[in-house]
């Protein structure tokens, strides 16, 4: 099982990514961004960070990169890929996932351990959650306040595609409490949490609630 | 100096026009200071040479006026086999064990902060990270230690977002954790915030890089940003001028940081390291390029020839004079031998960083740069670097300390509703949660962070910081502590006391102090009472080292932090680092669960002088702070290490500001788990508020209880049993009772209910 993690000029939470996928038993294979090159992995992490300095919109820049132009078709074509903070970010600029995310609506970037629950077990990345388990994860963003068109939200909400809501308060503002979204074939998974602070007792944040996500991605690969 | 674009003063025309005015009072320089650069150089120095003494011999960057005192951190310093380089260089290096170091140092950047508080902000943070970075460190932390004028008053609505909002985006873009810090509100720094900021490194013990330029024929590089017009004369103008009212008209000298930038900087100088093709290397912070060269210069061949036309501009408009005295961020200087150059410059480019060749290792012992082809700087770079002027300021007691100590606290009125009291504390300015500052502070990012603010210290593992080197069990604990009423009381015992809390905070979590970084901010050295503080803090904090064990490695003055004649509280900021054999040992903050036995460590005396209760019940500051008492710190500290070794702790707290009844209620708020104590002695008031030293609050199983007594026998740690963690109250048996409910309502509301 080989899974990719991506770094752009700017991305942080590779090392976390790499650790978190180790932890669950796959392999995990850094990919450049500057690469036409997927390295023939199996599934693709796009961790958290200020790619390009967040610079123009948050993500607007990663998407063009030259990795990004072999990930899109591969995605379509049902690579498992897994988005995280800015990574989730750089997913809705380059249209795999629909909506977009925009300043916090409290104007602060917020470190916080929020509650969120599973609303979606049936994706690549969260069989192994129950659906309306919940969890705890990290959430670090000062842009993560999950917008999309009336009718955008509809259909997500209709055909179960919001994967992940914030329970208790909802730290940014967004819409239908929305953390985390699928596409319609549920391989592209997007959420601003972070699992991969939540992979280990002794680090991060309290508890290991982050490891449902590799844990589900390894089965799936194994049983591929 | 000369101003056309046309004509630039040269060596030559200096010789030419020997009785030129040269505008030295201007760049901050005294007329014999001046006239000791013209005895240096023979003639009159060029505008460009005299950029260069100037920001050289400022008091920031030639510690002129602190120099003869921060001698005896050397002097006096304790034999320590775990200091691998102190002070002198970027940052002192640790041995923390198996292979591994730790580089550690906090920085002020107070001035800037009242300046433009969001940029002064985030470039301290910037500049203290490259310090760490030219020592061959990945940088793995960092922790700010802040102070504001008072909750109430309304700058402070302007300056504390600013300042959260810089250091959090810079920060949090360059993916280092903030593990701690301190948030301090106080009248005395309402138009001098001070902002001192700390970073940590860890490396391996063979990877350690300097600052020297050795090599006659080796290549000088500059990498980073390119050169601007930001920060200008920031050295000697900002950070050695007192403000008055002329604020405004300093904005553009603060400079502009990008931390994109500096992201890349980092992963681009932990490539280079690992190619091994840096010979010597300094990060550009004040002072900018006149520092980097004078100091690579001096401290290695003697010798170095620099093309200023190469120096990659941002504004193509700037003199070569503005280009020395450019404290424009996220610029390195590297020596790298010519058979590297093409290496080192193709992974510049892998990381979108640009590089440019500037110069070159000579061994004439002289510094030559050149302009247009013509010599404009040809000086001996350890007279700008290293024999800055040394001053032995006056210094004498301050007229009013002998009433100051005499009006004790003894007079006051002592509460009999001590419920009342904790929840007004709990909730007062300085007390309160601090969570509306750190939540915006990212803490897990590269996930090795285990313990993170509100915890007493921060604590890391160093295993996995470096993809592919050697296992270990380590971890590393950090904590900064200082207090300005305590200083102000008696600045030896002041100095003393923040280095014991700071060894205590980090002795709490199971970790044993190794070493001590130290930011000393004061106000004007021109004045014998702050010089008077000043000397007596050092003397304080030398002898407090010393006894400890725990050698400086390095740190940073800030002076001239006064408004008019009104300087600040002194405030000497320690931090302390240490080592804990096995992270996974490490001690949690606070109650972690119910039924463990609830153990007070330590004596506690009547001490009220400058304490929070005096200050927020009466708003008092006069009489003596607590007793130091450093043998009882370290025994302290020796029970906290063994108990976590032995595995026999499963929670702990410092006892500090507001005393035991503020650590119970802390401690019950960590995990909403409520207590139920009776006291020791029998003055509820004292043993609940008072703030003696060397004290600690543990909870354990009970089933442990007797081997802690036994230990705190053995080492001579005065130990009570004070009760039993569980319920959902906090209660002090015939004393008071309150719900952890409402002691969060009280501790969470104060900062949101200022800043929003």
């Amino acid at each position: 099982m080989r899974v990719g993690v991506v770094t752009f000029p700017g991305t942080l939470d590779d090392q976390d990514a790499a650790r978190a996928l180790r932890l669950a038993g796959a392999e995990a294979v850094p990919l450049w961004h500057a690469d036409h090159d997927l390295k023939g992995v199996d599934a693709v992490f796009l961790p958290g960070g200020f790619s390009y300095g967040d610079y123009l919109r948050c993500g607007a820049i990663s998407r063009f990169a030259p990795l990004m132009t072999e990930l899109v078709p591969a995605a379509q074509a049902g690579l498992p890929v897994l988005g995280t903070c800015n990574g989730f970010q750089i997913l809705c600029e380059a249209h795999l996932l629909p909506g977009a995310l925009v300043r916090n609506a409290g104007l602060h970037y917020v470190c916080r351990d929020q509650r969120v629950r599973v609303d979606n077990a049936s994706t690549a990345w969260t069989t192994d959650f129950t659906q309306g388990q919940e969890i705890t994860l990290p959430v670090k963003h000062g842009e993560g306040r999950y917008v999309a068109d009336a009718e955008t939200l509809a259909e997500l909400e209709a055909s179960g595609r919001v994967v992940f809501r914030y329970a208790g308060s909802n730290p940014n503002g967004s819409l239908n409490d929305i953390a985390g979204i699928t596409n319609e074939a549920g391989n592209v998974v997007g959420l601003m949490p972070h699992p991969e602070h939540a992979v280990e007792e002794l680090t991060g944040a309290p508890g290991v609630d982050g490891r449902g996500f590799f844990s589900s991605i390894v089965r799936k690969l194994v049983n591929a | 100096m000369p101003t056309s674009a046309a004509s630039v003063d040269t060596v030559k025309r200096a010789g030419q026009t020997p009785d030129e005015r040269m505008p030295f009072a201007e760049l901050g320089m005294k007329q014999d200071e001046y006239d000791r650069v013209v005895a240096i150089l023979g003639r009159r120095p060029t505008g460009s040479e005299l950029a260069i003494y100037s920001v050289m011999w400022s008091e920031h960057c030639s510690y002129k006026s602190s120099k003869v005192h921060l001698r005896q951190f050397g002097t006096k310093a304790p034999k320590s086999e775990a200091l691998l380089v102190g002070m002198g260089e970027n940052a002192g290096v640790v041995d923390i064990g198996d292979g591994w170091a730790a580089t550690f140092k906090i920085e002020s950047h107070n001035h800037p902060s009242y300046v433009e508080p969001h940029q002064g902000a985030a470039t301290g943070v910037g500049g203290i990270v490259r310090d760490i970075m030219s020592m061959g460190a990945r940088p793995v932390a960092v922790m700010d230690s802040l102070r504001f004028g008072g909750l109430d008053q309304g700058d402070t609505r302007r300056v504390l977002p600013g300042v959260v909002e810089g250091i959090s985006h810079y920060g949090n873009c360059l993916g280092l954790p903030n593990i701690g810090g301190e948030v301090v509100f106080d009248p005395c720094y309402i138009g001098n915030p001070l902002v001192n900021a700390l970073c940590v490194g860890l490396l391996r013990k063979d990877q350690i890089k300097l600052a020297t330029a050795p090599g006659p024929g080796n290549k000088v590089i500059l990498f980073g940003a390119r050169t601007g017009a930001d920060g200008i004369g920031g050295a000697s103008v900002l950070a050695s001028a007192t403000f008055e009212d002329e604020s405004q008209a300093k904005r553009p000298a603060v400079q502009v940081g990008d931390p994109f930038m500096e992201k890349l900087l980092i992963e681009c100088c932990l490539e280079l390291y690992q190619a091994d093709v840096v010979v010597g290397i300094q990060d550009l912070g004040a002072a900018g390029v006149s520092c980097a060269t004078t100091e690579l210069a001096a401290k290695g061949t003697g010798g170095m020839t620099v093309d200023l036309n190469l120096v990659p501009l941002r504004d193509p408009t700037l003199r070569p004079e503005e280009i020395l005295m450019s404290e424009s961020q996220e610029r390195m200087m590297a020596v790298v031998t010519p058979g590297d150059i093409d290496a080192f410059l193709a992974i510049c480019e892998k990381w979108d960083v640009p590089a440019t060749v500037i110069g070159e290792v000579t061994d004439t012992g002289r510094l030559v740069m050149t302009w247009d082809g013509e010599v404009i700087v040809d000086i001996p770079p350890g007279t700008a670097a290293d024999e800055g002027p040394v001053y032995e300021r006056p210094f004498h007691e301050p007229l009013g300390q002998h009433d100051l100590n005499l009006d004790t606290p003894d007079s006051l009125e002592r509460p009999s509703d001590l419920r009342t009291t904790l929840l007004q504390l709990i909730a007062s300015a300085n007390l309160s949660s601090r969570e509306w500052v750190t939540s915006q502070y990212d803490r897990y990012v590269r996930g090795n962070t285990v313990l993170a603010q509100p915890a007493d210290a921060g604590l890391l593992r160093v295993s996995e910081v470096m993809p592919g080197a050697e296992e270990t069990t380590r971890g590393i604990a950090l904590a900064t502590d200082g207090n300005g009423r305590y200083a102000k009381l008696d600045p030896y015992a002041g100095a003393q006391l923040a280095l014991s809390e700071a060894y205590r905070n980090v002795a709490v979590t199971g970790a044993t102090p190794l070493a001590v970084t130290n930011c000393l901010n004061f106000g004007s050295p021109e004045d014998p009472e702050v010089m008077w503080q000043f000397a007596e803090a050092v003397r304080g904090l030398a002898d407090a080292c010393k006894t400890l064990g725990v050698p400086v490695t390095g740190g940073n003055v800030s002076f001239y932090n006064q408004t008019g004649s009104a300087a600040i509280n002194p405030t000497p900021v320690v931090g302390v680092l240490g080592v804990i054999d096995d992270v996974a040992k490490r001690v949690r903050s606070g109650f972690p669960e119910a039924g463990l036995r609830v153990v007070l460590l330590g004596a506690t005396y009547d001490e009220f002088g400058g304490s929070e209760w005096a200050h927020v019940a009466h708003g008092h500051l006069g009489g003596l702070p607590p007793r130091v008492n450093l043998e009882a710190e370290r025994d302290l500290a020796a029970v906290l290490a063994e108990a976590s070794k032995q595995g026999l702790l499963e929670g702990s707290h410092d006892l500090s500001d507001g005393g035991l009844a503020i650590a119970l209620a802390e401690a019950c708020l960590a995990q909403g788990v409520g207590v139920t104590v009776s006291l020791p002695g029998d003055d509820a008031f004292v043993d609940l508020f008072s703030e003696s030293a060397a004290r600690a609050l543990v909870c354990l199983k009970p089933e442990h209880f007797e081997a802690l007594t036994d230990l705190c026998a053995r080492l001579d740690v005065p130990c009570y049993g004070l009760g039993e963690t569980g319920g959902d109250s906090l209660v002090v048996e015939g004393v008071l009772e309150a719900t952890v409910a409402e002691l969060r309502m009280s501790h969470e509301a104060t900062l949101p209910g200022v800043f929003g």
